[in-house]
């Protein structure tokens, strides 16, 4: 790095790090056993949520410089989140996090084929859906002329790292364009309504992993929701806003905000634990937009992950039947850590009839997806995932069940690293559910 | 700074991946839960055996480098900032449980295996190992050893000096020696084992440790106990003790620690009364029955106003995670939060709460107090900002006045919490000088270059300092 550029970073650290909140750290490490990449790297401070904290304040305090290495321990960190619940101080950790990746990645020269590969995501992929149905339909082209047989097999994949090498032949095969272009915007319960919802579709759920995203409509239908899918929403930002890039993140919600204001519904429902915990934070990403905070907080406070309201739906105390087979949970961390929505989830897969559920130990430590951690850090982000694939093996289970597509992809991840594809099966939450519930009407 | 000589001799017998000077490294371990304490070491060394540990204390003593021992860095008293630069020792590699003796009751573990998984492990086997700070989480057995740490069971049980039977210590000149053992029995010569039991790092380096275990206890319940008046709470600690019943735990909280704590802990709590006791005994059924009756009897008499019995063990776990998370939940209100650990003996612990509320409004301080009041040790917690600087000298001398008002009630300036660099200015009120210096002599002995973790528990000038950052 060069001194300008970190001269230019440890002023905006002055100017825009919350700095009461970095105060509010007093040092205790309640959060040190939590912490994934604490753990991993062999208990090193610099890869705790206290050091990373701390290092954000001796930057402001002129302690050090915002070099390599200070940038490196903010890199390594998933943001899973999983420090904030056990810190008694309350310190928001998030956002710190997000303000200072903001900040660095802001003054970065694009040198890094990370940020090439960033930039191609965040600006020019995910913001746009139309681009993202047509990539995904060159995935599905790819996938299913031959081309994906060729590549295996001429060891052009050998050449990238591990984790982007298994992604490759675990990403579910895509839906045609078609479908993907065709989507419903307004459906009706089965019976009577109880509620009225909106669906919050997400780019990644309304491409690739579409046939969750119908069944998560069907779930809702038959739990008694009308469902409106306003067509202008867009990304959720989580993404962008994780790897800081802000501006995109703010327009983004601005999008959502308005796509959902005139709905009129009584929830607006997500079945991506990643995507809705970034949705319920607009406020605190809009507060210093003119006009923006009420509305946005507005829009917050009608999020609710799919499995709370088929909770209050009492969807739970419908049929629900699978084959005998031993099912686990693995958390999403965003889901538990900042929508504190972990209960429900295994409240509905206790229900099903046939099925075991067992807890898998420490079922809600991260598994390393985060986001593109594990793309840009693919050894940690390895590491922590076979961490993972012990505790699944120990629970025995056949299906782990997960609420959130990048978790459904790592843990697909894995099962294929670990040759497991044949015993176990990684599956999203509302595919089982859906699966249970036609079983049992089927009978 | 160390040269380049040195760093390639450290790095020589540590293997370079446990060798780190960045100054980010540098930065993460110049603290610990201490506030206003912060000093930069020079560099981090992670030996991964006793070996390499002697090696490393011989080549720093050769050179003449401070050697900072640290655990989890979760002490409250600057026991582990390098205040003189040099190494920071980590213990990362020698986190081993070596064995649990089922017939002697003993475990024996290296010092980096935490607390609790100490605690779990034994319990596993059906034995008990008391002393549970409320660190356990996260602290280390080697950091528990060299604090003497206590915990929520000290009433009855003790501290972790009452549990240590025998050490292995390398010393400052590099020598490896062990202290007692599995014995029951020992007066082979001076108690080097409770010498060093406490000793904060500053006389050598525990490598190992052997621990006394007891049989489980049968069966345990949890008294909630509820006041609108302090003293009267107070009183009843006093009372309950005079009346020989010796509960496992007797936790004391006022009004504004019980605000956070349910505040973060959502449980329940009741924020309106002004004071409340968690109260816990253990042992057979029959006599905790009876104890537990014979102590809401005494609570009735003092005034409290609501007595409830926890009906499971979850209750009664969520009481306890509630308690131990005081101390950084009252860290929400205010950016600063202050922390000390003054003792009486238990007969004068209504004094001494009042004492204290008397000092915060004298100096115009907010000052919170929780505490182990059974063993006569309280938190006194001052919630201020360190930007503040007139704020901060009333802090100081508030401070000042309750360690004296301790001592005069026949109490100490640290109960638990450790003398380091923070309370080193003070050790003089319960030592006198003359206590200082024979101290001073037995460091001497152990560490004539001062070499074990310098600046902490001799003050170099008798200058007061509570909270100004060096
Ligand atoms: C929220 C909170 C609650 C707490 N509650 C309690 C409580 O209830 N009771 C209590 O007594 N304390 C409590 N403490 C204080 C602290 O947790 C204890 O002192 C604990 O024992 C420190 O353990 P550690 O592993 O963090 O050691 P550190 O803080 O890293 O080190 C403590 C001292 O031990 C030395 N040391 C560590 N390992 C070795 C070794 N192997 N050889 C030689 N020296 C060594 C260090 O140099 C230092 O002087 C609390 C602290 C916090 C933040
Ligand atoms: S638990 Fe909270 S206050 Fe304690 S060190 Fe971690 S972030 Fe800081
Ligand atoms: S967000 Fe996750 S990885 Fe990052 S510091 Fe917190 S617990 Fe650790």
């Amino acid at each position: 790095m060069k001194t300008a550029e970190k001269q230019r970073i440890q002023q905006q650290f002055q100017e825009k790090m919350d700095y009461d909140e970095l105060l509010n750290c007093m040092r205790c490490g309640f959060c040190l056993p939590s912490c994934p990449t604490y753990i991993e790297s062999g208990k090193d401070e610099a890869h705790s949520p206290r050091g990373r904290i701390a290092l954000m304040k001796a930057v402001v305090d002129g302690d050090i410089e915002p070099d390599e290495e200070v940038k490196r321990s903010l890199d390594m960190c998933l943001g899973c989140r999983a420090c904030e619940p056990v810190c008694p101080s309350g310190v928001n950790y998030g956002h710190l996090l997000e303000q200072a990746r903001d900040i660095i990645y802001q003054n970065q020269q694009p040198s890094l084929p990370v940020k090439a590969l960033r930039k191609a995501a965040f600006k020019g992929l995910f913001p746009h859906h139309n681009r993202m149905i047509a990539l995904t339909g060159m995935l599905g082209f790819y996938q299913r002329s031959g081309l994906q047989t060729i590549a295996r097999k001429s060891g052009v994949m050998k050449m990238l790292p591990e984790s982007m090498q298994l992604m490759e032949t675990v990403l579910p095969s895509v839906p045609t364009s078609k479908l993907m272009k065709n989507r419903p915007r307004h459906l009706q319960p089965a019976a009577t309504t109880k509620k009225k919802v909106a669906f919050f579709s997400g780019c990644l759920m309304d491409t690739v992993f579409l046939p969750t995203n119908d069944a998560t409509a069907k779930l809702l239908q038959y739990a008694g929701c009308e469902i409106v899918i306003p067509e202008t929403q867009a990304c959720c930002g989580a993404l962008h806003g994780h790897s800081g890039e802000k501006q995109q993140a703010k327009a983004l919600a601005k999008r959502n905000i308005e796509a959902f204001e005139d709905t009129e519904v009584d929830y607006i429902i997500t079945n991506a634990g990643g995507c809705g915990a970034f949705l319920v934070d607009y406020g605190h990403l809009l507060k210093d937009e003119e006009g923006w905070q009420t509305r946005a907080e507005k829009f917050a406070s009608k999020i609710k992950d799919i499995s709370s309201v088929l909770i209050e739906l009492e969807f739970h105390k419908q049929n629900l039947v699978l084959e005998n087979e031993v099912i686990t949970y693995q958390d999403s961390c965003h889901l538990k850590n900042v929508q504190k929505t972990f209960m429900e989830p295994r409240q509905l897969l206790e229900s099903i009839e046939g099925a075991a559920y067992v807890e898998m130990k420490d079922a809600g430590r991260c598994c390393g997806s985060a986001g593109i951690y594990n793309l840009v850090e693919s050894e940690m982000s390895m590491q922590i995932l076979d961490y993972k694939m012990k505790q699944t093996k120990a629970a025995n289970a056949k299906t782990v069940v997960t609420a959130n597509p990048g978790c459904l992809l790592q843990m697909k991840l894995g099962i294929e690293k670990e040759g497991l594809t044949k015993q176990i099966r990684a599956v999203h939450i509302v595919d089982l559910l859906l699966e249970a519930y036609e079983n049992s009407n089927k009978q | 700074m160390l040269t380049k000589e040195i760093k390639q001799q450290l790095t020589a017998i540590v293997g370079p991946e446990n060798f780190a000077d960045s100054k980010a490294s540098q930065l993460v371990y110049s603290f610990d839960a201490t506030p206003q304490f912060q000093a930069m070491p020079d560099a981090i060394v992670s030996p991964r055996n006793k070996v390499e540990v002697a090696e490393v204390v011989k080549c720093c003593s050769q050179h003449r480098i401070p050697l900072v021992p640290r655990g989890s860095g979760t002490n409250l008293s600057a026991g582990t900032t390098p205040q003189q630069g040099g190494i920071v020792l980590l213990f990362k590699h020698l986190d081993q449980i070596v064995e649990i003796d089922e017939e002697n009751l003993t475990i024996t573990t290296q010092p980096g295996v935490n607390t609790l998984e100490l605690i779990e492990a034994v319990e596993a086997k059906g034995l008990f190992y008391p002393p549970d700070p409320s660190s356990m989480k996260i602290s280390q057995i080697g950091g528990n050893i060299n604090e003497n740490s206590g915990g929520l069971r000290g009433l009855k049980y003790g501290v972790t000096r009452d549990y240590v039977m025998g050490l292995e210590i390398v010393l400052p000149n590099g020598e490896i020696i062990r202290t007692g053992g599995k014995l029951a029995k020992d007066v082979a010569g001076y108690d080097l084992t409770r010498l060093f039991v406490g000793s904060e790092g500053t006389l050598g380096i525990i490598t190992e440790a052997t621990l006394k275990l007891i049989p489980m206890p049968e069966t345990k319940k949890t008294v909630l106990a509820l006041y609108e008046d302090i003293d009267a709470a107070a009183r009843t600690v006093s009372k309950i003790i005079a009346s020989r019943i010796i509960p496992t735990t007797l936790e004391f909280l006022d009004q504004p620690t019980i605000k956070v704590v349910e505040e973060f802990s959502n449980i329940g709590l009741p924020t309106h009364v002004k004071a409340m006791l968690l109260i816990e005994q253990d042992g057979s059924t029959q006599t905790v029955e009876k104890d537990i009756e014979d102590i809401s009897e005494i609570c009735r008499e003092n005034e409290a106003i609501e007595i409830s019995v926890a009906k499971t063990e979850a209750d009664a776990e969520a009481l306890r995670t509630a308690r131990r998370s005081a101390l950084s939940a009252l860290a929400r209100l205010k950016p600063t939060t202050i922390l000390e650990d003054a003792t009486v003996p238990r007969s004068e612990i209504a004094k001494m709460v009042k004492a204290i509320n008397q000092i915060a409004r004298k100096y115009d301080v907010e000052i919170c107090t929780f505490g182990h009041a059974g063993d006569g040790n309280l938190h006194p917690t001052c919630l201020t900002d360190a930007r503040n600087k007139p704020e901060m000298e009333r802090v100081e001398q508030a401070f000042e006045e309750i360690f004296q008002t301790a001592v005069d009630l026949g109490g100490t300036i640290t109960g638990e919490h450790g003398v380091g660099a923070m309370k080193a200015p003070y050790l003089h009120l319960k030592l006198g000088e003359a206590g200082i210096s024979a101290m001073q002599g037995v460091k001497q002995a152990f560490d004539p270059y001062n070499i074990m973790n310098p600046g902490k528990m001799f003050a170099k000038s008798s200058r007061k300092r509570v909270v100004v950052s060096p």
